[in-house]
């Protein structure tokens, strides 16, 4: 056998914002094994958590992710409040719910651009980021702040949406739901979108399984997991809504996937804001005096999966221990299965898919020459590469 | 600092930003992927993120600085041509902010090269960020 070319991706570089060390083990082009290498981003978030009151802890688990900013606070809320026993009002949880699946639409759009990039469609990425501003403003609207809204609190929301927003609220939805249309469009009747994306980094369900994979990663093959129906929590036994699936498991499902989920989200809204009109305004919060001794365990539907927190208290006013377990870090290990067999210029949108978030788990990636240890490949020239055959596949169709 | 005629001329038009994302959560990474989209597109001033530290004139740090990043930092930095402007943005670099007490923390940007602007904010708004390097780029 051939001596394998490592290609390392990262740490920093332009594939993703975000520092983690990829090498890819290469046979000529093709892919034979994948390594990671994480630690750039870490900051010791559970250590800090345990110096910090429980009001504390909130700003800190929003800054573990800035993209999926609410379900952190969302997990470590319902983990607090499985502690202290409280049932939180109905207006609290909607507007728990209004947040988090706001934050599921624009994470889903942010990934929709980068694909769009790493695919050599950048008026994809460029157009998407521009309907995504909406999604920020009503966020600025809402919760004062465009990223990091510090909207949850032990026994409710520290912001009430005044039934006076709501129609501004449902005027952004609507003109979001008219781009989404003009997306799946785009998406769905592109040839070469089809052909760069499908049979392209395949899981199938006994991987998904086999890896423990959670979210869209996992829904794309079949495997109908979601927090939100698996172990309900704020509003969304209140609403309908269903889990999407796909069976393919390939990346086009995965874009499939995203794409109809911020339906769903944009649905699960609009219901929300109807159950707001019927709930008293300023009824936001149960106060909660002091927090007793015991465990907890509290899970959220991030974007990109089941958020996993795990506090132990001591009747004082800071956490013991706190365990935190990101999505990404279950779907990462999927690489292993979805990048080898595969070029590699159809690893960086394998990679991509996984839709993989390092500052909840950690980040970066390279190419290197296994025996001069040299790198040959930086992430930039793999972009280039996968936008290479983008365009090869747009000449021949 | 930036009063010297050469350097005045080097920064005079379309100045290439390089991103170096540290132990960030991510938020400001997103916002100066941000400035480059439609709504604000610092591209029409000519600005460009590059891929690599040596093409750049101006090196962004976004994030607290822990110790596997401090080493890539100084490595970065010294491949950068000089003279290059720092511009740490968001409350981690500019001061550590939440993640000060950490025991990984390295300590903030300033201590590590010289900081030719900070801009403050967790995160900054995209606005914050431009006005910034204008600010930065009116001093010279």
């Amino acid at each position: 056998m051939s001596k394998p070319t490592i290609i390392p991706i990262g740490p920093y570089h332009p594939l993703q914002a975000e520092p983690e060390l990829f090498k890819l083990y290469c046979d000529g082009e093709i892919v034979k094994d994948v390594k990671w290498e994480t630690g750039y981003n870490h900051r010791g978030i559970e250590k800090l958590s345990e110096s910090k009151t429980f009001d504390q802890v909130f700003f800190l688990v929003e800054r573990i992710c800035g993209i999926c900013s609410t379900s952190h606070p969302f997990a470590f809320a319902n983990c607090m409040e499985e502690i202290v026993n409280v049932e939180i009002p109905d207006r609290a949880k909607y507007i728990r719910s209004i947040i988090g699946e706001l934050e599921r639409i624009h994470s889903h759009l942010l990934w929709a651009g980068l694909a769009g990039h790493f695919l050599g469609y950048n008026t994809v990425f460029m157009w998407v980021w521009k309907y995504r501003e909406p999604v920020l403003d009503l966020f600025e609207i809402i919760t004062g702040n465009r990223n990091s809204y510090a909207m949850f609190k032990i026994g409710g929301v520290r912001r009430d949406i005044p039934n006076n927003l709501v129609p501004t609220i449902q005027k952004n939805l609507d003109a979001l739901k008219h781009k989404l249309d003009l997306l799946i469009g785009v998406v769905m009747d592109d040839p070469v979108i089809h052909a760069r994306t499908k049979g392209v980094g395949v899981l199938t369900k006994q991987d998904i399984i086999n890896f423990a994979a959670v979210g869209p990663t996992a829904r794309a093959s079949g495997v109908a997991i979601d927090v939100r129906q698996d172990d309900p929590y704020a509003a969304y036994p209140l609403v309908n809504w269903k889990v999407i699936t796909a069976e393919e498991g390939d990346v086009f499902a995965k874009v499939a996937v995203r794409l109809l989920e911020m339906y769903e989200s944009v649905s699960i809204i609009e219901q929300c804001l109807e159950g707001l009109k019927k709930e008293k305004e300023g009824d936001i919060e149960v106060k909660v005096k002091n927090v007793p001794e015991g465990m907890g365990t509290g899970r959220a539907e991030a974007p990109r999966g089941e958020v996993f927190h795990f506090v132990t208290t001591d009747g004082g006013y800071s956490p013991v221990r706190h365990k935190v377990r990101a999505p990404s870090y279950t779907n990462i290990s999927t690489f292993k299965k979805s990048c080898v067999g595969q070029t590699i210029s159809d690893a960086t949108i394998s990679l991509a898919a996984v839709d993989p978030c390092y500052c909840c788990t950690e980040r970066m990636a390279m190419v290197y020459d296994y025996y001069n240890k040299k790198p040959i490949l930086s992430g930039k020239d793999m972009i280039k590469l996968s936008q290479q055959k983008t365009e090869e596949l747009k000449k021949k169709l | 600092m930036l009063k010297l005629g050469f350097k005045s001329y080097i920064f005079k038009k379309s100045l290439w930003l390089f991103h170096f994302g540290g132990a960030s959560c991510n938020n400001c990474d997103i916002e100066i992927l941000d400035c480059l989209t439609p709504r604000y597109d610092v591209e029409r001033f000519g600005m460009l993120l590059v891929g690599s530290v040596r093409h750049a004139d101006v090196l962004l740090i976004s994030g607290s600085i822990n110790q596997k990043d401090k080493v890539r930092l100084l490595e970065i930095y010294k491949q950068a041509p000089k003279p290059i402007l720092v511009v740490a943005i968001g409350a981690c670099s500019c001061t550590g902010g939440i993640f000060a007490e950490g025991n990984v923390f390295a300590g903030p940007v300033d201590k590590i090269i010289p900081v030719d602007a900070y801009i403050p904010g967790c995160p900054p708004k995209p606005e914050a960020i431009l006005a910034g390097i204008f600010k930065l780029l009116k001093k010279k």
